[in-house]
């Protein structure tokens, strides 16, 4: 059985003129109408443009050319992917209301491909955070519990295709921000090898830990949307010089021959629910054929301390743009110094300001030696790690946060404790590996669990191979219900 | 006084250094930008081929090892730097070690020549137009992104003088190089200046200050001699000299400072994310040497070689080769020589006469320069004719010398003629010859010269001057 | 190798300063605590012996990536302008400069 295609089925209905790209938009809306009132996963729902594209879409299949291999499929951007001439805030007061003059690489793909956008998501601001809730239009509610948060920090994207609003997401991952709010949400969220997806276009928060990745509803959409967004670009001098990957076509190719290794770091001090379904997961790979071992990597428990010196680093620099000068926020001041220092106090939130703050100092005379440059050395540690654990294995599995979703407000009270959700993604981010969440089940609470497959660089097309395997042994999940109704 | 030199050169490429916007100087504002270059939110940088190839030129042409390089982030706050940190090298730069050698022979060593990008241009609204006392300014950012190549001397020039010659001759090298068009009144090469003072080379090094943002060579000379005439005072009053940046102020003519702290600016240096680092292999270096023609100091040595064929170079040729090589006429110079023309006359026709339309005279076929100085080499025409038929072949951009003397009516004097003038002339004028003949070498000379005047003007200036002194010679002997 | 001291009060009111932003007194005194518990974390890092280890810096080695010198379309200047906050002769208006480039 292999992994389900909705997006394919989709495309496939618009572009043989079974269904119009404007009716499945119309009903996409519809949903999103009824129900982001609860979740808030949108910061903006571009019906305007959105209807513009699908017609365009229509257009082209009347006229007997192919309009591309996502034809009128609804596609949610995280609010920090720019998109010419609609708002990107990043969910940060400094660039409210501020419409980049060009598109992302990816967003341009996207329109290639005959793509739909519905809307930018929210996000923490700058895609600080791990919850959406420092974003500062108001938190993203999970929509399996809107008591909860969805994760973050692409907590938009991730409830937007948990609810129904749109079959697939783009989200960025730094620090395991698509992963981690896959899992909390129960969708299928993955990072890419650094370098395979360009960042021309992303709002950069941490440049050698960013990239753009999928989320969708099944492991099939979310390599379908790799596929389309993936490849070099030359706008992008990390970007690697390979061509637009082809990940689709193993998806089936099934697990039987690989040894997959449970990293037994991730499982400490993972919740009980969550243990559980990692090694139900792993039981499951092996009764699928797959030898299933235990493996350690201990140097990932630097991870955490490497990453909170490492992207702070790296985002203080970024984020010096932000100065009121040439776009965004400006609050007027005597001179230009007293300018820049007003506008910033004012556009950015209390998380944004620690990590600038933790970075510049990071990154100051006298310290850099001893923080920044050591966490690259570390950062070597854990990539030398990891290719050890490869030496054994093919690929590597474990949750993919420590926890279910949380109460909002739970983890806001104490930075530190909130960065502990990003323990199990985070090691990949510093090795530039990709790695991907599945949605297994549920823990006793109905809250959904994440399991995540992880692989050494370049690996996608096994890590993809493993994760329809997990998928299609997953205990079901019961789909979110909101009040103002249910998804189309 | 000791001082050290960093001139930043912008390179001649057609596109800045890290996107395709126009590499251009004095279009309208703002009409040569893009994301990358004004730093909106997601853009990145890509590297520009051309100038990495230069800066390798440069390297080349300053004798440094062209090293595999890094670039880095330099942050800090200002309205001109659209990132607020500026894409620069730091402790890997493409060029390091190598010296550049002046016209005296002086060696002043040449510590590094990196890669950078250059800021926006901020001008500033108020009463004088400069920063100080200013209302408010406006930035331009279509010099944002522009490539440079920041040259930092080793402090080893000791004299305005010779900081003017350094700066003269690196501009020669670097618009021989090809990487520069070396407008310096564009803002092409600009220069900053560190100086310090000490009683003698024992002593260690004084504290030095950075005179910034010098656009002239004669600012240069000024103001690094007044600031280290400022020092010496200081150090002499018991004062002593503080670390500091200070500004040369054109109009009254000192230095001044308009920082208050004295503290070096925390930059945060760390390893530009967005770029890959620059290993140039072997075989790339050896392909942009190949391209780059002979340096200034190559080509006045060819010169030197074919005077001394000739005799001793008097200080005067030394000069004229400067200035031939500078303006890029020596190539008309050696085709000279190569057809059989002197090289006294050759130098001395190109440096004189030819260097006043020295566009015209780039462009001028060999061909005819050459006949034309055979003309006059072998007396068929006079300096005076040869002068005239020159102007013309400049003015027209090329054509027969022959043909231009025969329209021009010049033809040289015969040699009866010639010594039938000169006697006329001696017979009118009697005491004049006599005094010739018994005066000494320093009356002879005046009067040589009054006789060829005379001569001159009986044959409406077809007679040869040397030829007719020639003959005085022969008569008094 | 010790590690560096426990964050103070000033170096975090150096480093707001140094990244252009203005705390509170009460922002001030939350930043240092929450910063320094951060950084007592980070310790476990700063006192590594990893002397022997080169830092990576990107993960993947990559080398020469470069673009040829052609002028390439850039943006609408009306359409960047309009975004800004205060444009004057086409040019970008900030407030009076009171100190030369660091």
């Amino acid at each position: 059985m292999s992994s389900p295609r909705p997006s394919t089925f989709l495309a496939n209905a618009v572009r043989s003129g079974a269904r119009s790209a404007l009716d499945v938009l119309d009903e996409h809306l519809a949903v999103i109408a009824a129900g982001d009132d609860q979740v808030n996963a949108f910061n903006l729902v571009t019906t305007e443009q959105a209807r513009h594209q699908a017609i365009a879409v229509d257009r082209t299949v009347t006229a007997g050319e192919d309009p591309g291999p996502l034809a009128g499929v609804p596609v949610a951007l995280k609010d920090n992917l720019c998109t010419r001439g609609v708002p990107t805030t990043c969910s940060s007061r400094i660039l409210e209301g501020w419409c980049p003059p060009y598109d992302a690489t990816v967003v341009a793909r996207l329109r290639r491909a005959g793509a739909v956008m519905v809307g930018k998501t929210n996000m923490d601001e700058f895609a600080m955070g791990s919850s959406t809730e420092t974003s500062a239009f108001g938190p993203t509610r999970n929509p399996h519990d809107t008591s909860r948060v969805p994760g973050g920090s692409s907590g938009g994207s991730a409830a937007a295709v948990a609810a129904g609003f749109a079959p697939l997401a783009l989200g960025s991952d730094t620090g395991g921000s698509i992963r981690q709010p896959a899992a909390l949400c129960g969708v299928v969220g993955m990072k890419p090898t650094y370098g395979t997806v360009s960042r021309y276009g992303l709002v950069a928060f941490a440049s050698s830990l960013d990239q753009v990745g999928p989320l969708a509803t099944t492991v099939a959409d979310a390599a379908l949307l790799f596929d389309v967004i993936g490849g070099h670009d030359p706008c992008d001098s990390t970007s690697l010089n390979r061509p637009a990957p082809r990940v689709v076509s193993v998806l089936d190719d099934g697990v039987a021959g690989l040894t997959i290794g449970v990293l037994s770091e991730f499982l400490d001090g993972a919740d009980p629910d969550v243990v559980a379904r990692t090694r139900q997961a792993a039981e499951a790979c092996a009764a699928a054929g797959a030898r299933v071992e235990e493996v350690s990597v201990p140097e990932v428990a630097l991870g955490l301390s490497a990453y909170y010196l490492i992207a702070p680093g790296e985002a203080s620099s970024n984020l010096a743009r932000y100065d009121g000068v040439r776009y965004g926020l400006r609050v007027d001041a005597e001179d230009n110094v007293a300018m820049n220092t007003a506008t910033r106090s004012a556009g950015f939130g209390a998380e944004v300001k620690r990590r600038i703050m933790l970075g510049t100092y990071v990154l100051s005379a006298g310290y850099m030696d001893a923080y920044y440059n050591q966490a690259l050395r570390v950062r070597t540690k854990i990539i030398e790690g990891f290719a050890a654990a490869y030496q054994r294995c093919e690929v590597l599995l474990g949750p993919t946060a420590p926890t279910p979703a949380f109460p909002l407000g739970a983890k806001t009270g104490d930075p530190l404790t909130m960065y502990l959700s990003d323990v199990c993604t985070i090691p990949s981010n510093l090795a530039g590996h990709p790695a991907i969440s599945v949605p297994y089940g549920a823990g006793e609470d109905g809250l959904p669990v994440g399991v995540q497959v992880l692989g050494p660089a370049l690996s996608e097309g096994t890590i993809l191979k493993v994760a329809a395997v997990v998928e299609a042994t997953a205990p079901p999940l019961a789909r979110p219900v909101l009040d103002g109704g249910g998804r189309p | 006084m000791v001082l050290g030199l960093e001139v930043h050169c912008e390179l001649k490429t057609a596109t800045k250094l890290f996107c395709g916007c126009p590499n251009m100087f004095g279009d309208q504002p703002n009409t040569n930008v893009c994301p990358v270059c004004l730093g909106l939110p997601g853009s990145l940088p890509v590297i520009n081929q051309k100038a990495v190839e230069l800066a390798m030129a440069i390297g080349t042409a300053l004798s440094c090892e062209i090293r595999p390089s890094t670039f880095h982030r330099k942050n800090y706050f200002y309205p001109d730097q659209a990132k607020d940190y500026q894409i620069s090298q730091y402790d890997e730069p493409i060029n390091a070690n190598g010296h550049l050698d002046l016209p005296d022979g002086t060696r002043v060593g040449i510590e590094r020549a990196h890669m950078e990008e250059d800021t926006g241009k901020t001008t500033h609204a108020g009463a004088s137009g400069r920063i100080h006392g200013a209302d408010y300014s406006l930035v331009d950012y279509n010099r944002s992104g522009v490539p440079l190549v920041e040259i930092v001397s080793a402090p080893d020039m000791r004299s305005a003088a010779q900081a003017r010659v350094y700066v003269t001759e690196l501009r020669a090298v670097l618009v021989a190089a090809g990487a520069s068009d070396g407008k310096m009144e564009e803002g092409s090469l600009r220069v900053d200046a560190n100086v310090s003072v000490r009683r003698s080379p024992d002593e260690p090094l004084g504290t030095r200050c950075e005179i910034k943002n010098l656009n002239s060579v004669r600012s240069l000379g000024r103001a690094v001699e007044y600031e280290a005439d400022r020092q010496v005072v200081l150090l002499e009053s018991g004062e002593g000299v503080v670390q500091q940046t200070r500004h040369w102020d054109e109009d009254a003519g000192r230095t001044v400072t308009l920082r208050s702290k004295e503290d070096a600016y925390d930059y945060r240096y760390f390893l530009e994310p967005d770029l890959v680092p620059l290993v140039p292999d072997a075989e790339w270096i050896r392909a942009v040497a190949d391209t780059m023609g002979p340096m200034p100091s190559v080509r006045r040595a060819r010169l030197v070689e074919l005077l001394r064929d000739a005799g001793a170079v008097t200080e005067a040729q030394a000069d004229q080769v400067a200035t031939v090589v500078d303006l890029g006429l020596d190539d008309l110079v050696v085709a000279a020589v190569a057809g059989g023309v002197g090289s006294g006359l050759a130098l001395a026709r190109t440096a004189n006469e030819a260097a006043t339309d020295a566009a015209s005279a780039r462009r001028l076929d060999p061909e005819p320069y050459v006949a034309l100085l055979t003309m006059e080499g072998n007396g068929t025409l006079t300096a005076t004719q040869a002068k005239s038929v020159l102007a013309e072949l400049l003015a027209s951009g090329g054509g027969d010398p022959a043909a231009i003397a025969a329209a021009k009516g010049f033809e040289a004097l015969s040699g009866d003629s010639l010594v039938a003038s000169v006697a006329g002339v001696v017979a009118a004028h009697p005491d004049e010859w006599s005094r010739y003949c018994d005066g000494d070498d320093n009356d002879r000379k005046k009067l040589s010269g009054f006789f060829i005047g005379k001569v001159m003007h009986a044959t409406e200036g077809k007679a040869d001057g040397k030829a007719v002194a020639a003959e005085l010679g022969r008569l008094l002997g | 190798m010790a590690g560096p001291e426990r964050l103070t009060r000033e170096e975090v009111a150096h480093v707001a300063d140094l990244a252009r932003l203005q705390l509170t007194d009460e922002e001030l005194e939350l930043f240092t605590g929450q910063l320094a518990e951060v950084l007592d974390h980070a310790a476990d890092v700063a006192s590594l012996d990893l002397a022997d280890v080169v830092p990576t810096a990107h993960a993947m080695a990559v080398t020469n990536v470069l673009r040829a010198d052609e002028v390439r379309p850039g943006v609408d200047r009306d359409e960047v302008l309009g975004q800004a906050p205060s444009v004057e002769d086409h040019r970008f208006r900030v407030p009076r400069i009171l100190g030369e480039s660091p």
